[in-house]
């Protein structure tokens, strides 16, 4: 491996995710063309089938809403130092949080007082379920990625114990809780729009959307233009040196987590209150780990989430038009193609870098550093 | 001593070849640059066989590098090597081992979840199965340690031994492999006086049974109680090479930190020291092997004064810095800071430290002093950025931040001028003035140096030094700690010693003299 | 205890474990050289598709069982490239062949069978049966242990003993071999490793090649011998209990099979004990149980009831430093 080269920084951050990209799409392509398909044919429906229609777009920026409150959890950990691989239990424990909150006082509240609180205990739920393991990590000493991956499972373990055994109303066959009141709805995309005087085709949108974007603001603001930000990255890039600034280090570790376990857990606003109305098993379904591949994607950057965010919920969603229209293609190719990325992003990225810097130089010739 | 041996030649670069003794090592014409460095110039060494031969010389002084090049760690850029006669090429260290050479370095090469039997055997175990192989090598190793007198519990987990007993294993080891040059790079720097006799007991036994030792050391005590003949580098070069009936500790002392043109500064004006602004008493601290590593310290910082640490280092400045600047608690010891007092049960912190007045300019400046990922802004409010200009009520002021880096920027002349640039990115020279701009700026009422110009280039090294007087001339408390003699001279008006965790010695700078500090860098007066 | 009870339990606690023992004693190997991996569910997976896949076409045990260790190994190869060739994230490389391996399988379990993902059953012939078919019948008429003896411990397939077989093998190539010290000397100290003249990137691989082995042999274990054939996300989490279960067991493979088993009996039971009530309690959940494999590794880590201390070097990519 050429240590030599290193990236100038619009490359680190714009072409070197496009390349890790193009190398997963290039190995999804050969999967696709393996199994008998036209990887050419099946972009374009795929393309077709997330931006072509009204229903297309609704349907991928819905994805993207979730996968942007994941990402920005993955990316706020990473930015503090620490892998978070427990977004999937810390999404369904915020979704409980919100759930419960909603199932309890729903009929009591009007929307206003209601909608408030269930983002609030969705992102408490989650940050708490986030704070064990960084506890853990920070004053005993415990792995982080090893018990987050445990209270992945436990969550869900949780979650199916509570919905069979406690919120499933008496006589039901389904697994799932009563219905909220109305005052515990997000309103849909389309209503809102209505409202404004702007026809749009129903669908799941709801305007978690806005609450996404909102938070992707958020923790740019933060990370960038707070003090806890700066200690925060400080602790990240370099615990020694954070010491040296007299910074908390065991502090911070809780604090990162916290927080992105509070973004994981604003899932709930989308899935339970936005879309669902009640509490259900499937409503994160691997949206914690697909947080990962945004992520890293995104460069853990809010802006670069939000494009890998709708980037996936183009993915999901042309991806089930595909299955719709052509034989033999299955939902599972985006995931096998999340995984590439994951793997081209993340664990290649030192194979690819190197490369990129060669041929960069040698196109280039005076642009790239000597590292 | 025989007459004879007195009226052999005595002049300072000796190379004639003690008569019939053969050499076991003779490397001639040794050069290795690093970059514009020159680690090694032109080195001949010749050691005798069967003797126990000692390299002394300050940091950087060279006999790192040529050890590394003996033990295949490097290659000399030119120059050859002879090992017991014979001309060899020592490409890495299976070639060494494969000459009979055997080093023990300074920081262990053990796994602690292993036996010593094991940490022994491994890469040339015997035998596949492990049962086999344990019985061919602990026979061998009983021989051994019988042989040599070197005792070591086979069956510990090194983890359960204390650091003399790894300290053996370590040259078991190498025996183990056949060494016949044993080579030991500051081997009594953890040890206790207990545990340095014994391992020269052992040293001893193994020179009488024909092993050839290298002894790497700046202790010259030790030097003169064990050694036959020694070598003193200093600079990358040679400067004396004699039988140590011929030697003395001051001679040694001073060869070894040699004549400076600007020594002592004669001329230097007395300066009245003003209060004492920071004092420690008894500053105990032991490592994580239970090593102490300052003993009992005391120490006061005057305003107005800079007083330099001269040492070389591994003697305790470094965990004097960090127990001073509040990132380390020491085991016991006071200090006391303006007005407020702290003991080990609730010491300084670095941000209260900085709330004091104190600031510090750390040693490393890559682990601690900077955020390399960091741009030069960020980089330039660490540990400040809740001062009221940087931040009011948690949310930071860019635009404060980025004008006031600009302005530090320009009042110590760090290039280029662009607070945007990624701190990795900037050189050595103005990181450390950054880093220096940074410190200085906040006017501290006491300031902690350490190490101010590494890796700086010679351009920026003058406005250092230049920028520190200042901060002396209006009445701040400095404290210099420095691998480099030069440096401190140059520097301070008052100058104390460290060796082995303890001030050896502490003199006014018109007072300083070669032998004196180098006598007290290497153990105090005979 | 009803005796019956008793041997049904003991049965279906060895049938379950199997797979986590064998995916265990894969992540022993792997972690104690030093590499961290989060794939074992991955390779598992895909190993049982392989299995399941080549069963179905090839009807050839062997072949079955040699196509799920081969891709097991490839994508441990896979992880060696990114993490020790490379220095990538390992747990990241990890992650990602789990979410490959869980998209990749349907995907080509699709095109090729067309039925949702899943790959046709195989013949009884090509499945594992049992290995001693007479023994639980005549061991069965024994009083008082006989029909524990013999449904417990006597009815099972070659896979079984093999895993329990392996449990001992590891230890031994672990402890009593220059391989299983130089592997455990490589994950805690490879500097040491290096200077001793030893390559730790070979190590490395050698660990992971097994490691490959031992998930390919899980792999094909779930798909032959106790379901029979290839369904979507079959593992099911198995490969992270078996990875609770070597943290739980210390990094030792004794200990790690003990945890295996002892996990494998709390899966086992949970079904059993759906329903029934404990005094004073009430009714166990299922989840409660299903959960308490994880519980029981993070009580462990926080160190609640002991220490688990990982391989030094675990985790760290490994580069010359001079």
């Amino acid at each position: 491996m050429n240590a030599n080269y290193t990236l100038p920084r619009w490359a680190d951050l714009v072409l070197l995710p496009a390349v890790c990209l193009a190398v997963a799409l290039l190995a999804a392509a050969g999967v696709v063309a393996l199994v008998g398909q036209e990887p050419s044919e099946v972009l374009s429906v795929l393309v077709q089938g997330a931006f072509g229609s009204q229903r297309g777009i609704s349907y991928t920026l819905y994805y993207a809403t979730t996968f942007i409150f994941t990402g920005l959890a993955v990316a706020v950990a990473f930015h503090g130092g620490l892998f978070n691989i427990g977004g999937e239990g810390q999404a369904i424990l915020g979704g409980l949080g919100t759930g419960l909150v909603a199932l309890w006082l729903s009929n009591s509240l009007p929307a206003w007082a209601m909608l408030p609180l269930m983002l609030l205990s969705g992102a408490l739920f989650g940050a708490a379920w986030a704070t064990v393991p960084a506890y853990l990590q920070a004053y005993r000493g415990s792995h982080v990625v090893i018990t987050t991956i445990m209270f992945n499972f436990i969550a869900s373990s949780l979650l199916v114990y509570l919905l069979v055994n406690v919120l499933r109303p008496a006589g039901s066959m389904s697994v799932e809780s009563a219905a909220f009141a109305a005052s515990a709805k997000l309103p849909g995309m389309h209503e809102a729009l209505a409202a404004v005087g702007v026809e749009w085709d129903a669908s799941p949108l709801n305007l978690s959307l806005v609450l996404a974007l909102l938070a992707s603001l958020a923790v740019y603001v933060f990370l960038w233009r707070t003090q806890a930000g700066y200690r925060l990255r400080a602790v990240g890039s370099s615990q020694s040196a954070a010491e040296y600034a007299g910074i908390n280090v065991r502090h911070q570790i809780v604090i990162a987590m916290a927080i992105s376990g509070a973004l994981a857990g604003m899932v709930g606003m989308n899935e339970i209150a936005g879309v669902n109305g009640k509490l259900l098993l499937e409503f994160v379904s691997g949206a914690g780990f697909t947080g990962i591949a945004v992520a890293l994607m995104g460069r853990n950057h809010p802006v670069g989430i939000i494009f890998a965010s709708v980037l996936f919920g183009a993915l999901f969603q042309g991806g089930a038009e595909v299955a719709f229209e052509v034989p033999g293609f299955s939902r599972e190719m985006v995931v096998m193609l999340q995984g590439f990325i994951v793997l081209f992003s993340g664990a290649m990225v030192y194979v690819i870098a190197p490369m990129l810097a060669w041929v960069l130089s040698k196109v280039l010739k005076s642009g790239v550093q000597h590292g | 001593m025989q007459e004879s041996l007195e009226e052999q030649d005595l002049s300072l670069e000796s190379t004639t070849p003690r008569a019939a003794t053969p050499l076991a090592i003779h490397m001639q014409g040794i050069h290795k640059r690093f970059g514009a460095v020159a680690a090694n110039a032109d080195v001949e060494l010749q050691v005798a066989a069967g003797t126990v031969h000692g390299i002394v010389g300050e940091n950087g002084a060279g006999k790192s590098t040529l050890m590394s090049i003996l033990y295949g760690f490097y290659q000399a850029d030119s120059g050859t090597i002879e090992v017991q006669g014979q001309r060899v090429v020592i490409r890495n260290a299976d070639d060494a081992i494969a000459q009979g050479i055997g080093m023990v370095h300074q920081h262990f090469m053990l796994v602690d979840t292993l036996t010593a039997l094991e940490n022994v055997m491994l890469g040339a175990e015997p035998h596949w199965l492990l049962h086999k192989a344990d019985a061919l090598v602990r026979s061998k190793l009983d021989a051994l340690m019988q042989a040599t007198g070197l005792q070591v519990q086979l069956d510990a987990l090194v983890a359960d031994l204390p650091v003399g007993d790894r300290q053996r294993l370590e040259i078991l080891k190498a025996l183990y492999r056949g060494a016949k040059i044993l080579i030991l790079d500051e081997p009594t720097a953890v040890l206790t006086p207990q545990e340095t006799e014994h391992l020269f007991k052992v040293l001893r036994v193994l020179r009488s049974q024909g092993t050839t030792i290298l002894l790497i050391t700046h202790k010259l005590k030790e030097v003169m109680g064990l050694c036959d003949n020694v070598t003193v580098m200093r600079g990358g070069r040679v400067v004396q090479e004699l039988p140590i009936a011929q030697a003395s500790v001051e001679g040694l002392a001073e060869a070894m930190v040699g004549r400076k043109v600007q020594m002592g500064r004669l001329d230097a004006e007395v300066r009245a020291a003003g209060d004492t602004l920071l004092s420690v008493r008894d500053v105990l601290v032991k490592d994580a092997l239970n090593v102490v590593r300052l003993h009992g310290l005391n120490l006061d910082l005057r305003a107005g004064e800079i007083v330099g640490v001269a040492g070389v280092s591994g003697n305790g400045q470094s965990e004097l810095l960090d127990v001073l600047s509040g990132l380390l608690t020491p085991d016991a010891g006071t200090l006391t800071l303006g007005s407020r007092t702290f003991d080990a049960t609730q010491w300084l912190d670095p941000q209260l430290a900085r709330e004091l007045g104190l600031a510090h300019v750390p040693e490393d400046r890559h682990a601690r002093a900077m955020v390399m990922d960091f741009v030069a802004w960020e980089s330039a409010v660490l540990g400040y950025d809740s001062l009221p200009e940087y931040s009011r009520g948690g949310w930071m002021s860019h635009t404060g931040m980025r004008k006031a880096t600009a302005a530090l920027m320009e009042r110590f002349d760090v290039r280029p001028r662009d607070p945007e640039l990624k701190s990795s990115k900037f050189s050595g020279g103005n990181q450390q003035k950054l880093v220096l701009a940074r410190e200085l700026g906040q006017a501290p009422k006491v300031l902690l140096v350490g190490q101010p110009t590494r890796g700086v280039d010679i351009g920026a090294i003058e406005f250092i030094y230049s920028q520190l007087r200042i901060m002396r001339d209006a009445g701040c408390a400095v404290l210099v700690v420095s691998s480099e003699l030069d440096e401190i001279l140059a520097l301070s008006d008052r100058v104390i010693v460290m060796n082995q965790g303890r001030v050896t010695g502490e003199l006014a700078i018109k007072d300083c003299t070669e032998a004196g500090i180098g006598l007290l860098m290497t153990g105090g007066p005979q | 205890m009803d005796e019956a009870l008793f041997a049904a339990m003991l049965a279906s606690t060895l049938r379950v474990s199997t797979p986590l023992i064998l995916c265990s004693l894969a992540g022993l190997f792997s972690e104690r050289s030093g590499v961290v991996d989060i794939g074992l569910e991955g390779k598992m997976l895909f190993a049982a598709f392989a299995a399941g896949a080549a069963g179905a076409a090839y009807q050839s045990t062997t072949l079955a069982l040699l196509l799920g260790v081969l891709v097991a190994v490839v994508l441990s190869w896979m992880h060696g490239v990114a993490c020790v060739s490379h220095k990538g994230d390992q747990v990241v490389s990890g992650v990602a062949i789990n979410i490959i391996a869980a998209g990749m399988t349907v995907v080509l379990g699709i095109a090729w069978f067309a039925q949702g993902g899943q790959t046709p059953p195989v013949s009884p012939a090509v499945r594992i049966q049992a290995l001693f078919p007479g023994l639980q019948e005549a061991v069965s008429s024994i009083p008082v242990v006989g029909r524990v003896v013999g449904e417990g411990l006597l009815s099972h397939n070659a896979l079984v003993y093999l895993s329990l077989l392996l449990v001992p093998a590891s230890w031994w190539l672990l402890f009593r071999t220059r391989f299983g010290l130089r592997l455990r000397a490589v994950g805690e100290n490879p500097q040491m490793v290096d200077a001793a003249g030893v390559s730790v990137t070979g190590l490395r691989y050698a660990a992971l090649t097994i490691n490959g082995v031992l998930c390919g042999l899980a792999g094909g274990y779930l798909v032959l011998a106790q379901s029979a054939n290839f369904s979507a996300n079959m593992t099911a989490g198995r490969g992270f209990m078996a990875l609770a279960a070597l943290i739980f067991g210390r990094w030792r493979p004794v200990g790690a099979f003990w945890a295996c088993l002892l996990f494998g009996f709390l899966d086992a039971a949970a079904i059993r004990l759906q329903g029934v009530q404990i005094r004073g309690f009430g009714e166990v959940p299922v989840q409660f149980i299903q959960a308490l494999p994880y519980v029981l590794t993070v009580v462990l880590l926080a160190g609640f009831i002991g220490k688990a201390v990982a391989p030094q070097a675990l985790g760290r990519p490994y580069s010359k430093e001079r």
